[in-house]
């Protein structure tokens, strides 16, 4: 069976129902988010010992190996097999630390605090079959500090794993700087080390040397729990959802002009037209998709609806899976628009380190703003394009790569939208309001990364 | 999860500190054939593998940086 027919096959079997109280058609899944599509409410201890049981006894390399044979990929962005990163991490040097990346500073992206909120132990149990995993004896959970209930929420959760002594290496909470670049890898691992919520300069990698200098593993809260479920049921089970080549579910957040906008959990693998269809399908006519998020590229809407979602079939449109975050666009809509102001708040949420996040990035928001508004000419255009290529690769972290990703396939998806800006100037869809909500708000100050 | 493009191990590779970098420009005016400025003076690396003929520009590029953010080191792979 090819991969797209095993995922026709299996995507039925996950299709959004109607929910009991009917009054929110989201979250809901079949795996990651059962508990809470039964129940209706967020799980506390007793729910998720009921359901799961306690932690499963595999030793640390079966338990790798499973993660492996599973076709895990990490769901903070890069989708880079974990498995293998739980390998080199217990390759090194001495005991090892884990670090679960709760931080979701993706504004479009909303499933990794409603996963913390409805099914927070299957991420808690995540960290100690982790830990167990690399051999690690310390163990971080880092969330946004604006967050306050889901602190409050997290310290309860923790607290009762403490009392029934689950967590053979104690789990941590910290409440970080939220800014969009203080979730990166190498700023929590600074973070916990005592410094600035800023990105800093790799190699060292976290893996070869992160907190305490000791070799780190840093997964995303999604990665960890979905590790939960591959540690009880076995890669076998996991591979049953999704496709062969993009295996078990994924957590998605549907915006825009959809039905019923919110966190779905979906098959990997999918087409991208199927998960809109989760929340309740396109609402208008729509123009584009903005896959993967604020990092994410733009695909015109006829690509991307018929696009699979997996690491491999988006990479030859130019795009990725990134955190599970699909924009639809709807006709109406100014995607230039749109893009400046994406592009404006990257550039404000920048660490303001390096060169490109100091000068070019803001170049190329206000450019961008400029052509959304009608009011940059043709020499101007050419520069623009030159800016945005001289974007990537020249960042300490990869903030800039997914700015210039972002201006890229903006200027490519909207070719005819920029050459009528350039022309004509502004559109009727540059007045009419918003799709993406982008967080207003100034560039942090120097005191506010700690 | 190569490091530094275009390099073979043993090699001589560029690597610039992106934080520490200040956008003096020294680097690209001693190593013009690797490496460039881009309008605000911050550099652009064109190819990080340093050429054999090329390895004694590099070492002068890399010590007339005043935060000492252009290094050269053994390509890793
Ligand atoms: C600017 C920037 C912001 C990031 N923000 C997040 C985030 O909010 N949450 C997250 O899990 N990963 C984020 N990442 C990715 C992390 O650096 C890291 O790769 C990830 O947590 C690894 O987990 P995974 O392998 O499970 O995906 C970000 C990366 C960059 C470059
Ligand atoms: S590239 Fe930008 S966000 Fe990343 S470390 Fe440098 S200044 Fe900070």
């Amino acid at each position: 069976m090819t991969a797209e027919a095993a995922y026709d096959e299996a995507h039925d079997a996950t299709r959004a129902l109607p929910l009991a109280d009917g009054s929110r058609p989201g979250p809901h899944g079949t795996r990651l988010l059962a508990g809470w599509f039964r129940t209706g409410r967020a799980a506390d201890l007793t729910d998720h010992l009921d359901r799961y049981g306690p932690l499963p006894a595999t030793a640390p390399a079966p338990l790798r190996q499973a993660v492996d044979e599973a076709g895990l990929t990490g769901r903070g962005g890069a989708a880079f097999p974990t498995g293998r990163k739980l390998s080199t991490v217990a390759a090194g040097r001495g005991p090892a630390v884990v670090v679960a990346n709760g931080m979701e500073s993706e504004p479009g992206s909303l499933k990794d605090q409603t996963l913390l909120q409805l099914a927070p132990h299957l991420v808690l149990d995540g960290i100690a079959l982790a830990a167990r995993a690399v051999g690690a004896n310390a163990a971080h959970l880092c969330v946004a500090r604006t967050r306050t209930e889901q602190v409050r929420a997290l310290r309860g959760a923790l607290a009762e794993r403490v009392r029934l002594r689950l967590d053979p290496v104690p789990v941590q909470l910290h409440e970080l700087p939220h800014h969009y670049v203080s979730s990166e890898e190498s700023a929590l691992v600074h973070w916990l080390n005592g410094g600035d919520a800023r990105p800093t300069a790799t190699p060292p990698r976290p893996f070869e040397r992160g907190v305490g200098k000791r070799p780190t593993l840093v997964d995303n809260v999604e990665t960890l729990a979905q590790l939960t479920l591959i540690a009880r049921y076995g890669p076998a089970w996991y591979r049953e959802a999704g496709a062969p080549d993009a295996p078990g579910t994924t957590l998605v957040t549907l915006s825009g002009a959809v039905h019923h906008p919110g966190v779905y959990e979906a098959p990997m693998g999918a087409r991208l037209g199927q998960l809109l269809d989760h929340a309740g399908a396109a609402a208008e006519r729509l123009s584009a998709v903005l896959v993967g998020g604020y990092f994410g590229s733009w695909l015109p809407a006829e690509a991307a609806l018929s696009a699979r979602f997996t690491k491999q079939d988006l990479a030859q449109l130019g795009a990725g899976p990134g955190a599970g975050v699909l924009v639809a666009l709807p006709e109406r809509a100014c995607g230039l628009a749109e893009t400046a102001d994406v592009l404006g708040f990257l550039a404000r949420n920048s660490a303001q380190q390096c060169g490109p996040c100091r000068f070019g990035l803001p170049a190329v928001a206000e450019d961008f703003a400029a052509l959304a508004a009608g009011r940059l000419d043709g020499p101007s255009l050419t520069r623009l394009e030159q800016r945005v290529g001289l974007l990537a690769g020249r960042g300490a972290c990869r903030h800039p790569d997914g700015a210039s990703r972002l201006a890229a396939t903006a200027l490519q998806t909207f070719a005819a939208d920029v050459a009528r800006h350039v022309q004509f100037g502004p559109c009727g869809g540059a007045s009419t309001s918003p799709v993406l909500a982008v967080p207003q708000g100034a560039v942090p100050g120097p005191q506010e990364w700690r | 999860m190569s490091v530094v493009p275009f390099t073979r191990s043993r090699e001589l590779a560029l690597r610039i500190d992106r934080i520490a970098c200040e956008g003096h420009g020294a680097c690209a005016e001693l190593l013009p054939e690797l490496l460039s400025l881009d309008e605000w003076g911050f550099p652009i690396v064109h190819r990080a593998a340093v050429p054999p003929e090329l390895a004694a520009h590099a070492r002068r590029a890399v010590a007339a940086c005043p935060v000492l953010a252009l290094r050269l080191e053994r390509g890793r792979s």
